[in-house]
């Protein structure tokens, strides 16, 4: 029981208890939105001051602070206390196209060590494209309204249609990036 | 109290984004690719479970068990530029990257440094777009 529990996590686990951390936050009077926080987090430090879009009482938002502060200590107890594996048993055909991108710890490690190994500080090139790919869930995020957590998870189960369009937009990006801009990234 | 018991169920999400692997850069690599059902699975099991819980909440008309007010899920605007639009910026920086905002979280405390390289730009991106809002088609 023990082991399995170490094991990586079937879908069927991880889902519903995504679903059960949504439950939790509409059921003490709060809403499940992780991006949130990136505006929290620039209102906190000032960004008010120039822009009127970061002018709120971000303190009213600690709550969610609180939730992302527990999402890092979640992330370092599973990995530190809580996996006898971080390997990613990832199908075969994919560990084949990314070998082909020279990234071959494919279905051996949890991140890729091109992007996020530790000696990517002598890296530009991964600084470059982490750095874009952050930019742009930033600014989409805040464009849309929302991320993953607010639209494909809790809009969704809300049944609300702009959450819908997000998504299929999340999954145009995704699939253009994935499809034609990364074979040349690589 | 309360920031205690919210600090908890981040620590709860963030367990569950690292143990089913939806943190992962190459899970996401893969569902884009559609070579695996495993992040389907995910998603389509947490709205299933989600929308069943959204329903019950409303059903029974459950009070939020903290300060006992009526729950009430705000909506979202009737207009569709923004979440498309937005949706696909967001997108395409999600298949880059391989994080979206939840899992940065998480891969920090998991001890992945560069990705404080993503959340400084993220954080950038979100302050660009508060510096840009009114110019934007919404």
């Amino acid at each position: 029981m023990l082991n399995y529990f170490l094991q990586p996590w079937p879908w069927y686990i991880g889902g519903p208890l995504i679903a059960l951390v949504l439950f939790l936050l509409v059921w003490t009077g709060k809403s499940f939105g992780m991006s949130s926080n990136l505006r929290t987090l620039c209102s906190a430090m000032g960004a008010g001051g120039k822009v009127p879009f970061f002018r709120f009482e971000w303190k009213r938002q600690s709550w969610n602070l609180a939730v992302a502060a527990g999402t890092i200590v979640g992330g370092f107890i599973a990995s530190q206390f809580l996996s006898s594996t971080t390997a990613v048993a990832l199908s075969t055909d994919t560990i084949e196209k990314l070998y082909v991108f020279g990234f071959t710890d494919a279905g051996q490690s949890f991140m890729p060590e091109y992007l996020f190994g530790a000696d990517i500080l002598s890296q530009p090139k991964s600084w470059l494209l982490l750095g874009m790919g952050g930019f742009l869930v930033g600014f989409g995020a805040r464009y849309a309204g929302g991320c993953t957590s607010g639209h494909a998870i809790s809009g969704l189960s809300n049944f609300q249609w702009p959450s819908l369009i997000a998504v299929i937009g999340f999954f145009i990006g995704g699939l253009f990036m994935n499809h034609f801009i990364l074979p040349f990234l690589f | 109290m309360r920031t205690f018991i919210y600090f908890s169920i981040g620590i709860l999400f963030g367990v569950v984004l690292f143990k089913s692997e939806v943190a992962s850069w190459f899970r996401i690599y893969e569902m884009f690719q559609f070579d695996s059902f495993h992040m389907y699975g995910v998603i389509g099991s947490a709205v299933f479970c989600g929308a069943l819980s959204l329903f019950l909440i409303k059903k029974f008309q459950l009070k939020s068990i903290l300060d006992g007010e009526k729950i009430r899920i705000a909506p979202k605007q009737n207009v569709w530029k923004r979440y498309l639009f937005g949706g696909v910026l967001f997108g395409l920086g999600w298949a880059l990257a391989g994080a979206c905002p939840g899992p940065m979280f998480t891969l920090l405390g998991a001890g992945f440094l560069p990705v404080l390289l993503i959340l400084f730009s993220a954080l950038l991106g979100t302050y660009f777009y508060g510096v840009i809002r009114d110019k934007l088609p919404h």
